[in-house]
């Protein structure tokens, strides 16, 4: 199929892209590697007038560190989050999550902005921007604003971001010291998870100290599994009190039922998943 | 939009070109090369991969505006053809559709790893689908090209 027609733009700096936004309104999508956008007006779910294409902006590219964070531009696409020795070293678990994103076609051109902004609960990488803490810095009219993962989600398709504003960086506070593990189920390599569990856990001595998980694709928008966290807080690094922890994992889940699975089989998923999730970031067999 | 891209390592250039439309369809309806194919248009299927600076990308979900003044290679202008030729002997062609887009993976593939695994063979073509061979024929003509 082809897309309605529309405009397009290729600014070569975020102030512009923000001004032609701006004077847009509405009508206008923002255009970032266009893995997930392309096939949506393709198919003609979307029919914007103008498409802004940040592809020009190379501010908007590579990985940094500033302080105890590393600052990832949104521009910067999978294949690069890969092979960056900043994100190795400081935030595996991206890159494992990353790697597990559709084939390598969409890898090469796909970004962590496009998909974070897309905002798909199935996608994977909203989820580790949870269980990681991001930050996103978001540029727009009014100069920039910084929006954590926690708020940045708001619903299906949809984040806190306005019309006119643009998503810059994602701002990763370095895990030193933590274990990290992404456990995905899908039915082919390419597929979207069915559900997936983003975890990091730290560990004090034979105990669990403190634990982010996050899941994907348990409702309209990235969830914490609060319950869970609570649960390993202080626990016993053992396989016994990680499947206990775990049992809550759908907690306050609302999971879809579609065609690839039920709502009571992503339930059934979520607790699995998060046992082997949680398990393999402690570095605890799990049998 | 006037579009300048080299292709095949010829500067080539399109005139009235609407920058939304796709790389796959400038390619084929306007610059005259039709290996890389049309299928899915969703970025599922692979048929129309091609090098997009070097990578494999696919065609159908670039933007013509996407790739001003970049470097694109289809599978007519790949030199080698051993890759080609280890399909045509292993069996690996029935339709042919998927062809020039598996081609271009392994192409890539076998540029970066020489003798890869079978493990690795199959992650680096999850992107390219085939409703013929069942794949087993593919692989055989990856594992056959590596050997030469």
């Amino acid at each position: 199929m082809i897309p309605s027609a529309f405009d397009y733009a290729r600014p070569s700096t975020v102030q512009e892209a923000v001004r032609i936004l701006s004077e847009a309104g509405e009508d206008a999508k923002v255009l970032a590697g266009g893995q997930s956008l392309i096939p949506v007006l393709r198919l003609r779910l979307a029919a914007p007038s103008l498409l802004v294409d940040l592809g020009g902006i190379a501010e908007l590219r590579g990985v940094s560190e500033s302080g105890d964070e590393l600052v990832i531009g949104a521009m910067t696409r999978h294949a690069d989050i890969l092979r960056d020795p900043l994100v190795a070293r400081y935030a595996p678990l991206l890159a494992q999550a990353t790697a597990t994103v559709a084939d390598r076609q969409v890898r090469h051109l796909g970004t962590i902005g496009g998909s974070l902004s897309h905002a798909d609960p199935a996608g994977d990488l909203p989820s580790v921007s949870l269980a990681l803490d991001a930050v996103m810095t978001i540029a727009g009219p009014a100069g920039e604003r910084s929006v954590p993962a926690s708020e940045f989600f708001v619903d299906y398709l949809t984040t806190a971001m306005q019309p006119g504003e643009v998503l810059v960086a994602v701002r990763v506070p370095k895990r030193e010291g933590w274990g990290t593990h992404y456990e995905k189920f899908n039915r082919v390599a390419q597929a979207w998870a069915l559900v997936g569990v983003a975890a990091a856990v730290r560990r004090e001595n034979g105990s669990i100290a403190e634990a982010r998980v996050a899941l994907t694709n348990m409702g309209t928008t990235p969830l914490r599994a609060t319950a869970v966290e609570q649960a390993l807080a202080g626990a016993l690094a053992s396989a016994d009190a990680i499947a206990s922890a775990a049992a809550s994992a759908a907690e306050g889940t609302s999971p879809s039922s579609d065609v690839s699975a039920s709502a009571e089989y992503r339930t059934h998923l979520a607790k699995v998943l998060t046992r082997r999730a949680v398990a393999a970031a402690g570095g605890i067999d799990a049998a | 939009m006037r579009i300048t891209v080299t292709v095949n390592g010829q500067q080539r250039q399109a005139d009235h070109v609407w920058a939304g439309e796709s790389l796959l369809y400038l390619l084929r309806e306007r610059l005259g090369l039709p290996g890389a194919k049309n299928a899915c248009e969703q970025g599922e299927c692979g048929s129309c991969t091609v090098y997009l600076d070097g990578e494999p990308v696919c065609a159908c979900l670039v933007a013509a505006g996407q790739v001003q003044g970049r470097s694109v290679t289809t599978v007519e202008g790949l030199a080698a053809q051993r890759v080609q030729q280890a399909f045509l002997e292993a069996g690996a062609v029935q339709c042919g559709f998927c062809t020039p887009g598996l081609i271009i993976a392994v192409h890539d593939l076998l540029a970066r790893t020489p003798r890869p695994g079978d493990a690795e063979v199959r992650e680096a073509l999850a992107g390219n689908l085939c409703r013929c061979t069942g794949y087993e024929k593919i692989l055989d003509a990856v594992r056959l090209a590596a050997s030469r």
